[in-house]
């Protein structure tokens, strides 16, 4: 039973790592760049949903969507200012601009949020007519409780996977961007609007960056301006592991490390439990060069 | 007989490398026109330049009388102007179907099936292999991927870079006896080629490119029979 409860957490934790690592590998897959700001605007979502809630006391299913909007045009607009005019400039560029700009959100959160981590009340549980906290469902009499913010991140992840493949597989901007993906000159050719692409794509990422900013909050009930930075790189660990570039990789990486965190906090050591991860994703990529799910497609010529 | 390409004086750059010289040329509507050359020329450039994917720094480029020089890549083709590039560049990861309503991007959802229809008609082979990975095609049915590809935006004029590279002489035949075919039904070629005698064959006219110039041009028979293109391009 215990095994189990972990194993839930695990798939929890990992769902919302899979959210996050979906940013980085969809831009990855399109811009070709590790967009290292990625995590920050977790932390940007998390702060506008806590102030959408509880400045503004809006509902949940209110300060999300408003939230993911907002990130979604700060992630575009991230693109445009920081990313857009280095296009042709050689890669390690783009990555220190990148490691730049998450420097500037971070440091902007602190100037207009402060340093004190704020109290972010978990939106998903009720209060009993009692007075105590109604925060999930208990099974097999007590012995097993799972939170309603461990069912809504997993139902979360679930429909978000089904979106997006939906999405990739049968809108005409999804193709368009599979295409720009593959061959950006070629995309063109074909009257693809590389740059509105490249645009678009920020902006899905960054809006699943709000949600997954919603989802880890809820469940530490803290927020301060250093929140994305660790689940950011431990979603940047999962999109490598599950090979970057492709979708289905970067959820089966995200559950792995979550599920592997978890259980290595709770069965080895929590101090190691990163050293694990990365011990994990060393080997993996040892065997697998290019990630458990990365494609290698061979090219005929 | 309308003009619908006329490149004027176009002088294209790769940083300091001087690639294409103040080329001027031009495509009659029904015309096959063919640009043959060496490797390095200045062919590719040239089509690249016209498609928008490079930009030329002096002259015009006009198609069907307006400027193509501010007009960026994407909404060239959607003007009707289409390009096979050279090593055919399909979507290796998308299916065959896939890749071709990618030629259709610009249009609108009607006639799409009428267009793929076509296609499918003047290549059997993409039909039977419509739910394949365009990474698993042969080269001559990519090359055919890539034309049909191409056609599947209803293009006004078609320019192909090189159709015929990498590909067996049986396959290079099939692949002109289509371009034929083309012309034959009403498509206006622009066709860039090493193979300069099988371009010839099919051209109306043709331009020699060397080293960024035009040195030679005139009708596809002329240019065959020239001493100079016979013993720099045809072996003899």
């Amino acid at each position: 039973m215990e095994f189990l409860s972990y194993l839930i957490s695990g798939i929890s934790l990992g769902s919302v790592y899979a959210i996050i690592a979906l940013g980085y590998t969809m831009v990855y897959g399109i811009a070709k760049m590790l967009n290292f700001a990625h995590g920050d605007v977790i932390m940007v979502g998390g702060y506008l949903s806590y102030y959408a809630m509880f400045s503004f006391g809006l509902p949940w299913f209110v300060a999300l969507p408003a939230s993911m909007i907002v990130c979604a045009c700060i992630g575009m607009l991230i693109e445009r200012l920081a990313y857009k005019p280095l296009r042709q400039a050689p890669s390690l560029a783009v990555l220190i601009t990148a490691i730049g700009v998450s420097y500037f959100l971070q440091n902007s959160a602190l100037l207009i949020f402060g340093a004190n981590p704020k109290t972010y009340s978990n939106p998903f549980q009720s209060v009993n007519p009692d007075g105590s906290i109604n925060a999930g469902i208990s099974l097999f009499g007590g012995q097993l409780t799972i939170t309603y913010v461990s069912i809504v991140t997993i139902i979360s992840c679930i429909i978000i996977m089904l979106a997006l493949n939906f999405f990739t597989s049968k809108t005409k901007m999804g193709k368009a961007m599979r295409a720009c993906s593959e061959d950006k000159g070629a995309a063109q050719l074909m009257g693809i609007n590389v740059n509105r692409t490249i645009s678009i794509t920020f902006a899905i990422g960054s809006a699943l960056a709000a949600v997954a900013g919603v989802l880890l909050c809820s469940s530490y009930t803290l927020i301060q301006p250093t929140t994305g930075s660790m689940p950011g790189i431990r979603a940047f660990t999962a999109a490598v592991f599950g090979g970057i570039g492709s979708i289905p990789g970067a959820f089966l990486g995200g559950l792995l490390i979550g599920i592997i965190e978890s259980l290595a906090k709770a069965y080895i050591s929590t101090q190691l439990s990163n050293s694990i991860v990365f011990a994990v994703l060393i080997i993996v990529l040892l065997v697998r060069p290019a990630g458990l799910l990365g494609k290698y497609v061979p090219e005929k010529v | 007989m309308g003009e619908i390409l006329r490149v004027d004086n176009m002088n294209v750059y790769y940083g300091a490398i001087h690639a294409v010289k103040g080329i001027s040329f031009n495509v009659n509507e029904g015309e096959i026109v063919t640009l043959i050359g060496a490797n390095g020329a200045g062919k590719s450039t040239t089509l690249q330049t016209v498609s928008g994917l490079l930009k030329s720094t002096t002259g015009d480029i006009r198609f069907m009388g307006e400027s193509l020089m501010h007009v960026p890549a994407h909404k060239i083709v959607e003007k009707g102007l289409a390009q096979v590039p050279e090593g055919r560049r399909i979507f290796l990861q998308m299916t065959v179907q896939e890749n071709l309503e990618m030629g259709a991007f610009v249009r609108g959802n009607e006639g799409i099936e009428e267009s793929l229809e076509n296609v499918f008609e003047q290549f059997p082979r993409l039909k039977e292999r419509r739910t394949q990975i365009g990474g698993t095609l042969s080269g001559g049915e990519q090359q055919m991927l890539a034309m049909g590809r191409a056609l599947m935006s209803n293009p006004k004029l078609l320019m192909l870079d090189e159709p015929s590279m990498g590909l067996a002489p049986i396959l290079v035949e099939q692949i002109f006896d289509i371009i034929k075919e083309l012309h034959k039904r009403g498509t206006t070629i622009l066709l860039v080629e090493q193979n300069a005698q099988m371009a010839l064959s099919v051209a109306d006219r043709a331009y020699v490119l060397e080293t960024g110039r035009i040195t030679l041009s005139g009708t596809g028979a002329e240019l065959a029979a020239s001493d100079e293109v016979r013993k720099a391009y045809l072996g003899g």
